[in-house]
């Protein structure tokens, strides 16, 4: 018997929209998993990349008042790497600078001292939860071909991923081994898939997640594990756009890692709602006898 | 390009906004090129990155608040992990940026700019972005309404887009105050409906 774990849970706006299979099938592996995730009364967006490069007292003060409304849990658990670094990033700010604190908690009338400590669900399991994990592993991915993909934010900056190496993290490697999976090893681990880019000037998304797309075919993969919703839209959403303008025939299924870790565990099709990607995934699991 | 050095122009109070903002040494910049070298949006830029860096060293702030190439960066860091000097590179980036914003400058690129405009209003009006209303908005305002319009069906039909935000919102008082407060003076006003 596992013992229970709470977190204040952030799960940010793409995992309310664009990434519900995001949200769903990691509360599937943290329930099993016994992590209970309480999600923080009345969040509101971390204004992510757009207040950052706006303005550095906003890129603060939005996430500061969803960590004021945080109650009755310590750490703070995130999903979302972009979500992840304003957040940790905007409390490690706070903890520093005593006079950008002091104008936060004017703008807020609030009184936050700092002292919440944010984590990614990436780590946490990696750390903590490996043994339990492994384990619980009822239905090996055996033969599952996969690379794992950590785009720019599940990896820099270093004083935000402070668990994981720079150029070659292995943490979701490491994850998806423990569930059996044959895990490559590829060269662009890390590469940029063009970000937001995809809406504002899309020709640039299309030749980064192009070349993403290109070299995980190229390694011998079979299906991408992601961990962050804007990577996964620009793999999995525009991949049939990337095949016409290339040419490939490339029929790679853009997973989470969270989707893959549940279905090891037993968790069903539906309950990690793997109809909602775009690249039909069920041919691949089929094949594999994993569904 | 030539640059008319000077005393003032090095020491000047734009300079010394980009350290402070930035938090970055600049000096300690010997051009070695590799932030340029792994930069995954080179090739779209008008100034390498290295380039950027060594106008702000040499004073030339307003060339580079003008380049197109601080709004090309992408914020993906792998120039600040590999810079053998341990600038961060990409903060630099963001910094002029928010400097470009301070004093009323607009982004050079249209996509970025209203990109980023519209985000905030978004989350400004609601506390959450909603990604259809978002992808909506952007493509009208870039001209470009059936961009991405063949997706929507399917998108729709898997639940991945909500045609309205229906989720309870959060509480948003306060936050309109929070935004005008926070923005206050730094470029804020000008922005809807001028032109590109």
């Amino acid at each position: 018997m596992t013992s229970v774990m709470g977190y204040a849970y952030y799960p940010g706006c793409s995992l309310r929209g664009s990434a519900r299979e995001y949200d769903r099938s990691a509360q599937a592996v943290c329930e099993r998993l016994g992590i209970e995730l309480l999600e923080i009364p009345g969040w509101i967006c971390c204004g992510s990349h757009p207040a950052q490069v706006r303005d550095g007292l906003l890129a603060v003060a939005l996430p500061a008042r969803s960590l004021l409304n945080v109650e009755g849990a310590e750490e703070v658990l995130t999903l979302c790497p972009s979500c992840f670094k304003s957040l940790k990033g905007a409390t490690l700010k706070l903890e520093r600078d005593p006079e950008l604190r002091e104008r936060v908690n004017q703008l807020l009338g609030s009184d936050y001292r700092g002292g919440r400590r944010v984590r990614h669900l990436l780590e946490v399991l990696a750390s903590e939860h490996s043994e339990e994990l492994k384990s619980q592993v009822e239905k090996p991915l055996a033969g599952l071909k996969v690379v794992c993909y950590y785009g720019c934010l599940l990896a820099r900056p270093k004083e935000i991923v402070d668990f994981d190496d720079q150029e070659d993290p292995v943490l979701m490697d490491r994850l998806l081994e423990l569930a059996g999976a044959e895990v490559l090893d590829w060269p662009y681990k890390t590469e940029c898939c063009g970000m937001s880019f995809a809406l504002s000037k899309p020709e640039i998304a299309l030749r980064l997640s192009g070349d993403i797309l290109a070299m995980a075919k190229e390694a011998g993969a079979e299906c991408i594990a992601v961990g962050c919703p804007l990577c996964h839209a620009n793999l999995d959403l525009r991949q049939r756009e990337i095949e016409r303008a290339r040419g490939l025939e490339l029929n790679l299924p853009i997973f989470y890692f969270t989707q893959l870790l549940g279905l090891a565990l037993g968790a069903s099709p539906e309950e990690l709602e793997l109809g909602k990607l775009m690249v039909d995934p069920y041919p691949l699991l089929r094949g594999k006898g994993l569904i | 390009m030539r640059y008319l050095l000077s005393k003032e122009a090095l020491r000047s109070e734009l300079a010394e906004r980009v350290a402070e903002e930035s938090g970055q040494e600049l000096a300690r910049c010997y051009q070695c090129g590799k932030c340029s070298s792994g930069c995954p949006l080179a090739e779209e830029m008008d100034l390498l990155p290295h380039q950027v860096i060594r106008l702000v060293q040499l004073g030339q702030v307003e060339e580079a608040l003008r380049s197109e190439a601080i709004w090309l960066c992408a914020s993906c860091e792998t120039c600040s992990v590999r810079c053998p000097k341990g600038i961060d590179v990409r903060g630099v980036m963001d910094a002029l940026r928010r400097i470009a914003y301070e004093r009323g400058l607009k982004p050079r690129e249209p996509g970025v700019r209203w990109f980023e405009e519209l985000f905030l209003q978004e989350v400004r009006r609601r506390g959450r972005l909603w990604e259809l209303g978002l992808a909506a908005l952007l493509n009208v305002r870039l001209w470009r309404p059936f961009r991405d319009i063949s997706l929507a069906p399917k998108l729709l039909m898997k639940g991945k887009l909500a045609l309205r935000q229906d989720e309870e919102l959060p509480d948003r008082k306060g936050l309109e105050e929070l935004f005008e407060r926070a923005l206050k003076g730094k470029g804020e006003g000008e922005g809807e409906g001028e032109g590109d």
